[in-house]
């Protein structure tokens, strides 16, 4: 399952139970939200031990990929057996701001 | 009126600086949003400029590519606030300033807002100034995770408290009677 938008390319692959997203701009407008909390209530309906957000290929976020992100981390911190793996990017500077943030999401 | 809050500097200018303005009414909102990005990137990769990165000197690279991803942040929230909370009543133009000072950069983001929201945003600010940001955050966090419907994130400036440590002030000033325009500058300090 894919969503493909002239900002940013989100591709979820089941047998791996990895999201991966990239791109290099933000989210605009409220009508972009819909396809990413159906992919998200998806993703997190699997029963799969697992669940990976590879955001290694993200260039950019916006506050509202930050708050996009971080229901994506809530929602999995629900599921109790469900574990979270999130690999992210040294070399992209906003990374490493956003991620110590949406760690604390998790604890 | 005039009203300020937080730490807001009223000065002339620094010898260098950058000033992108848009008319509110030439483009619809849509196109206009992307503008936003396309802006701050342009603004970002004109500062490097003037923070060289030595190829040998990976600090230096480390640095430069920072200073970079701070700019595009700050500059596309703070556009995207002034472009959403623009009061469409108003031909009022919104501009964008980066001011570059020895010691730092200072963002300036004048916009109108309609005079019906300037209490709420006002309190807001109140609240902004007060509080721990990074408590705030989370909280904001939370609140987003819990209400599917918000579209609205509420974390730009918050992250710029939280993540950039920056300084932040208002000025708010009513530039038109009858019918009333309301104009604030948003200002935005960052050490570099």
């Amino acid at each position: 399952m894919e969503i493909q938008t002239e900002q940013y390319h989100i591709c979820y692959d089941r047998e791996t139970a990895t999201v991966s997203f990239s791109g290099s701009r933000g989210l605009s407008g409220p009508e972009e939200y819909q396809p990413i909390a159906q992919l998200r209530g998806d993703v997190v309906d699997v029963e799969a031990g697992k669940i990976t957000l590879n955001l290694q290929q993200l260039e950019f976020l916006n506050s509202s990929g930050i708050s996009m992100m971080s229901k994506f981390i809530i929602e999995v911190r629900k599921k109790a057996r469900v574990q979270m793996a999130v690999q992210g990017s040294q070399s992209i500077a906003l990374q490493a701001k956003s991620l110590k943030n949406l760690q604390q999401c998790l604890l | 009126m005039i009203e300020i809050f937080g730490d807001f500097i009223e000065r002339k200018n620094s010898q260098e600086y950058l000033i992108v303005g848009f008319s509110p009414s030439s483009i619809p909102l849509k196109q206009r949003w992307r503008n936003n990005g396309l802006s701050a990137d342009f603004l970002a990769d004109y500062l490097t400029t003037f923070f060289p990165g030595n190829q040998d000197d990976s600090s230096s690279l480390t640095r430069q590519a920072e200073i970079k991803s701070a700019v595009s942040y700050i500059a596309n929230e703070l556009l995207e606030n002034a472009m959403k909370f623009n009061d469409e009543n108003s031909q009022y133009p919104i501009n964008i300033k980066l001011q570059l000072k020895k010691d730092g950069l200072i963002f300036s983001v004048a916009n109108s807002i309609s005079p019906l929201t300037v209490g709420k945003f006002q309190r807001y600010i109140q609240k902004l100034l007060v509080s721990d940001p990074s408590e705030m955050y989370i909280e904001k966090l939370e609140k987003n995770a819990a209400d599917e419907s918000s579209t609205d994130s509420g974390l730009g400036l918050l992250t710029m408290l939280n993540d950039y440590s920056a300084k932040m002030g208002w000025k708010f000033e009513t530039v038109q009677k009858d019918p009333e325009v309301i104009a604030v500058t948003t200002m935005v300090q960052l050490t570099v």
